[in-house]
C-alpha cells in the first residue's frame, strides 16, 4: 500500500452527448510529488480534473486513490477521501464572510454543534498568515479581486488536509509575490509528503515548481517524463503535436489618424489624469502590475464605469460617459477579462451570442429568427476558426480559446474602428495564443484600432506598437516598441509601488 | 518576504465592530420605522397602545404573519420562494376545524402537531418537486397555490367550520395571555428564536445561505444541496400548517377564503425586512420585524385616518423602498470593500 502511487488514472474516457472531451487520461501522481499537467485548452486536462474531484463520472477507465479502487458520485465524497480541488474559476459564496466560505460544510464546532466562530476566525487568520497575506476573515467574499479570490481558494484546499492537492491554473490571477509564497506552501505539502498536480500555461512555473509534466492532447495521454529530463521546446511541441509558430507574428500595419483620443481621465480611487491616443492599424499594450487599473480604465472608457473628470473622443467626436450603448454606436467594441462573467451568454448558443449585440439589424418586422443569427454569426465564428460542431452549441461547453473566439466574433459583427481588449489569452493554451494574436494582428492590418491590456509581457512587446505602463492609476511610461525593454517596462510599473511585484514572463516562444 | 505582511486585517476592536454592525444593520432601521409608526399613531390616538386591546392586538395580529414569514425566509434565502403558504394555512386551519368536529374531545397538542405535519407534508411536495424536478421554485409553488386552494374548496364546498365546532379552551388561546403577552405571539417567538438560533449557529443553516448566495459553487463544495433545499421546504410547509392551527384558534371560523394572498404578504414581510430576493443573506430578525411593520402600519392607517386605497399603496411603497435601499447599500458597501482593498495594496 505505501508503495502504490497517489493518485492512478489510466485509459479514463469522459463524452458528454456526443463531444468526446476526455478519450483516455492517463496520470500517476507519486506521493511527496508536485505534477504538472499541461496540454492545449480542449486537450482534457479540466474534465480529468473534475473526475477527480467527483464532479463528473468517467465512462471508462482506472481510478485509484492510495491503491483502492474508487468512484466518486459527488464531490463530497472525493473531499472525504482526502482530494482538494482549485478550480479555474474561483466559486465562492458572494454574501458570506471570507472565513465561512473557507469552512463552509465543515465548521469547527464547538458544545451542543453550534458553530465556534472564534475557533474558526482564528483558523482562518492563521491560514492567511502562512499564505503571507492580509485579509479580514470577517469580511465578506464580495468585492474582492480575483487574486483575493483566488487566495482564498488556495486557503480553503490547504485547509482541507489532503493528501491529494489539484491546482487548476491557480496562478492565472495572482501577483509575483503571491505565486512564490503558493509555490514555497505548495513545496513545504509536498516535503509532507502529499501529492500534488498543478495545471498551468506557464512554462517557467512549471518548471521551476514541479519535478514531474505528463503531457495532453486532444483528450488523450502523450507523454510523461521527469522535469530534468525535458525542455520546453519537447514539451511544446508535445502538446501540439507540431513545431509551434512563431508565437507574436505582429506585421507591421500602416498607422493612420487618431481614432480614440483619452483626455485627462480620472476617476477617484481609481485612476488619475489618464491621456493617450489610439491610432488605426496601431496595437496600443497598456501594460503593468495587476491591479493597477488598466482594466479599470479600459471599462471607463468603454463607458461600462463612470468616471470623475476628463473626456473620450472617437475620430474627434466626444463619447458620452457611463453608456455603453453610446461606445458601440461609435465604433468600440470590449472584449473584457473575465469571458465567462461579462462577456458570454455561457448558456446561449453561439450563433446567439454572436449575433447579440447586432440584433437590432437582424430584425425582421420586429422579430429575430434563429437562421438570422445563424446567417449573422456564420461568417465570423467560420473565420475565426471557431472550433464548434454547430453554432446552435452553447458557449458554456467550449474551450476557453473558443469561447474567446465566440467574445471576438461577437464584436467584430459590429464592424467596430477601436477594439479595446482586456488580457485577450488569459487562461488560452500556446496555440489558440497564436491564433489569437495572428487575428490580431490582422484586425490592425486592415486598419483596425486596438487597444491591449495584457499582464504577460512577452506579449506586450511582442504585439504592441506603443506601450502605455500604468502604475497605481497613472500611466507613468509611453514607450515605442524599439524603446520598449522589459526592463524599462518593468521599472515604470514598478515606479512608486513599495512592495515588491512583477509581471508575469512567459517562457514560451 | 516579509514585506507582503501588510497591515494587521482587524484593526478595529471588537467592540467598535458590534457597534458599526449594528448600525448599518437593516434590523434595527426595520425596527425603527415600526417604532415610529407606534409612536405616531399613538400620539394620535392613545387607545391605539395604551388600551388593553390595543397592547394585546399590537402583538397579537402579526403572530400569523411572523409565522409565515420565518418560513418563507428561510426558503428565500436559499434561493427559492413558496407562494404555496396561503393555501397550506387555509387547507390545515380547516383540517384543524374538521379534527375537532370528527374527533370532539382529542387533545389540543395533538391537533397543533396533527397541523403542523399536514403542512410539513404539503411543504414536502413543494420541496421535492423544486428540488429533484429541477423546476424554479416560483413555478412549482404557483402550481401548488392553485391545486392546495383547489382541494381546500373541493373539500370544504360551502361547508365552514364556525368557533361552536371548536372546543373552548382551543378559542381561549386566541386571547389569552401570559404576562400580557398573547399565547398565539409566544408561539411566534419561540419558532422566531428557534429558526434563528439554528440559521446563525448550525452548519446546515450556514449552508441554506451558502446555497442561495452560489447554488453552483455549493454543488462544487460538496454541500447537499438537494436535502438542505427539501428540508427548507418542509420547515416553510409545517410553519404554515402551525399558523393554519392558530387561524383557527385566533378567528374562530374557517371559511375558503382563509389565508387568502397571505403568501406574498409573508414574501413582502421579508424583503421589507432585509431579506435578499436571489437568498444568500438575510435574517429571521428581520423578516419578523417586517412582519409586524406590515401588520401594524395597515392597522395604523385607519387610525391616522388614511383611506383603504392609500393603506395597500403604503405597503407596495414600503417594499419598493425596501429593495431600493437594499441596492444603495449594497452598492456603498461594495465601493467600501473595494476602497478597503485598494487601502490595503497601497499600505
Amino acid at each position: 500500500m505505501t508503495d502504490s502511487p497517489a493518485l492512478v488514472l489510466r485509459d479514463v474516457a469522459k463524452s458528454f452527448g456526443a463531444v468526446v472531451a476526455l478519450r483516455s487520461g492517463s496520470l500517476e501522481v507519486e506521493p511527496g510529488s508536485i505534477h504538472a499537467l499541461v496540454g492545449e485548452n480542449g486537450a482534457g486536462k479540466s474534465t480529468l480534473v473534475k473526475i477527480v474531484a467527483g464532479v463528473h463520472r468517467r465512462d471508462a477507465g482506472t481510478f485509484q486513490l492510495h491503491g483502492t479502487d474508487v468512484d466518486f458520485g459527488s464531490t463530497a465524497e472525493s473531499k472525504a477521501a482526502g482530494v482538494a480541488v482549485i478550480y479555474q474559476e474561483p466559486t465562492l459564496f458572494p454574501d458570506l464572510s471570507v472565513t465561512e466560505n473557507i469552512f463552509m460544510g465543515r465548521q469547527p464546532l464547538g458544545r451542543g454543534r453550534r458553530i465556534d466562530r472564534a475557533a474558526m476566525y482564528a483558523e482562518a487568520e492563521q491560514l492567511f498568515n502562512r499564505l503571507g497575506v492580509a485579509i479580514d476573515p470577517r469580511r465578506p467574499a464580495k468585492g474582492l479581486s480575483i487574486a483575493d479570490q483566488q487566495i482564498i481558494e488556495i486557503a480553503k484546499a490547504i485547509s482541507l488536509d489532503a493528501s491529494v492537492l489539484i491546482m487548476d491554473e491557480p496562478t492565472a490571477a495572482l501577483s509575483g509575490v503571491e505565486v512564490e509564497r503558493l509555490f514555497a506552501v505548495a513545496r513545504s505539502l509536498r516535503d509532507e509528503g502529499r501529492a500534488l498536480v498543478f495545471i498551468s500555461h506557464r512554462f517557467d512555473e512549471v518548471f521551476e515548481l514541479c519535478d514531474t509534466v505528463t503531457v495532453m492532447r486532444d483528450g488523450d495521454y502523450v507523454s510523461t517524463d521527469a522535469i530534468a529530463d525535458t525542455s520546453v521546446d519537447r514539451i511544446v511541441s508535445r502538446m501540439v503535436g507540431r513545431e509551434v509558430a512563431e508565437l507574436f507574428p505582429k506585421t507591421t500595419a500602416e498607422i493612420g489618424d487618431v481614432v480614440l483620443e483619452v483626455d485627462g481621465l480620472s476617476s477617484l480611487g481609481t485612476f488619475h489624469d489618464v491621456s493617450f491616443t489610439v491610432r488605426s492599424g496601431e496595437i496600443v499594450g497598456l501594460a503593468g502590475l495587476v491591479g493597477a487599473g488598466r482594466s479599470e480604465i479600459a471599462r471607463a472608457v468603454f463607458g461600462v464605469d463612470t468616471y470623475d473628470t476628463g473626456s473620450v473622443r472617437m475620430s474627434g467626436k466626444s463619447v458620452a460617459a457611463h453608456k455603453p450603448r453610446a461606445a458601440i454606436r461609435a465604433g468600440i467594441a470590449f472584449v473584457p477579462e473575465d469571458r465567462r462573467k461579462q462577456g458570454l451568454v455561457t448558456d446561449a448558443s453561439v450563433a446567439r451570442n454572436v449575433a447579440a449585440v447586432i440584433r437590432r439589424g437582424l430584425t425582421h418586422a420586429g422579430l429575430l429568427t434563429n437562421r438570422d443569427e445563424n446567417r449573422a454569426a456564420g461568417p465570423w465564428a467560420g473565420r475565426l476558426e471557431v472550433k464548434t460542431s454547430a453554432l446552435d452549441m452553447t458557449a458554456a461547453t467550449m474551450s476557453g480559446g473558443n469561447q474567446q473566439k465566440v467574445v471576438l466574433a461577437k464584436w467584430l459583427a459590429t464592424e467596430p474602428r477601436l477594439l479595446i481588449i482586456d488580457e485577450p489569452t488569459r487562461g488560452i493554451d500556446v496555440g489558440t495564443k497564436a491564433e489569437v494574436h495572428r487575428l490580431l494582428s490582422d484586425l490592425a492590418g486592415q486598419g483596425l484600432a486596438i487597444l491591449m491590456i495584457s499582464s504577460e509581457l512577452p506579449e506586450v512587446l511582442g504585439m504592441a506598437d506603443r506601450v502605455l505602463v500604468v502604475c497605481e492609476g497613472r500611466i507613468t511610461a509611453e514607450l515605442s516598441r524599439d524603446e520598449a525593454t522589459p526592463e524599462r517596462v518593468m521599472h515604470a510599473a514598478t515606479a512608486n509601488v513599495t512592495h515588491t511585484g512583477e509581471l508575469h514572463q512567459e517562457a514560451t516562444a | 518576504m516579509s514585506d507582503t505582511l501588510l497591515v494587521e486585517p482587524s484593526a478595529v476592536s471588537p467592540t467598535q465592530r458590534v457597534v458599526g454592525g449594528l448600525l448599518r444593520s437593516r434590523e434595527i432601521a426595520v425596527g425603527a420605522v415600526l417604532v415610529l409608526v407606534v409612536v405616531l399613531t399613538t400620539i394620535k390616538n392613545p387607545n391605539f397602545l395604551f388600551s388593553s386591546d390595543g397592547w394585546r392586538d399590537l402583538l397579537l395580529s402579526p403572530s400569523l404573519l411572523l409565522l409565515l414569514a420565518v418560513g418563507q425566509t428561510v426558503v428565500i434565502i436559499t434561493r427559492n420562494v413558496d407562494l404555496s403558504v396561503g393555501s397550506i394555512l387555509g387547507l390545515t386551519a380547516y383540517f384543524t376545524g374538521k379534527l375537532f368536529v370528527d374527533h370532539p374531545g382529542l387533545p389540543i397538542w395533538v391537533v397543533f402537531l396533527a397541523g403542523t405535519a399536514m403542512g410539513a407534508l404539503l411543504g414536502l411536495v413543494n420541496g421535492a418537486l423544486v428540488a429533484f424536478g429541477k423546476v424554479p421554485a416560483l413555478v412549482i409553488t404557483l402550481g401548488t397555490l392553485y391545486i392546495y386552494r383547489g382541494i381546500f374548496l373541493s373539500w370544504a364546498g360551502s361547508d365552514r367550520i364556525n368557533a361552536g365546532d371548536m372546543p373552548s379552551d382551543f378559542l381561549a388561546l386566541g386571547t389569552k395571555t401570559i404576562l400580557t403577552i398573547p399565547v398565539l405571539t409566544i408561539i411566534g417567538f419561540v419558532v422566531l428564536a428557534a429558526v434563528g438560533y439554528y440559521l446563525y449557529t448550525a452548519r446546515g443553516g450556514r449552508e441554506l445561505y451558502a446555497i442561495g448566495s452560489d447554488p453552483d459553487a455549493a454543488v462544487l463544495y460538496g454541500l447537499p444541496t438537494r436535502t438542505r433545499v427539501l428540508s427548507a421546504f418542509v420547515l416553510c410547509g409545517a410553519l404554515a400548517g402551525l399558523a393554519g392551527v392558530v387561524y383557527a384558534a385566533r378567528y374562530g371560523t374557517v371559511s375558503s377564503g382563509a389565508g387568502y394572498g397571505m403568501e406574498l404578504q409573508a414574501v413582502g414581510a421579508a424583503v421589507i425586512g432585509g431579506v435578499a430576493i436571489f437568498g444568500g443573506s438575510g435574517t429571521v430578525w428581520g423578516a419578523a420585524i417586517g412582519a409586524f411593520l406590515l401588520v401594524t402600519i395597515n392597522r395604523a392607517l385607519p387610525v391616522v385616518g388614511i383611506s383603504d386605497f392609500w393603506q395597500r399603496a403604503v405597503v407596495g411603497a414600503l417594499i419598493i423602498a425596501a429593495i431600493v435601499l437594499d441596492r444603495v447599500f449594497s452598492a456603498r458597501e461594495e465601493r467600501r470593500l473595494v476602497a478597503a482593498r485598494d487601502e490595503m495594496r497601497k499600505s
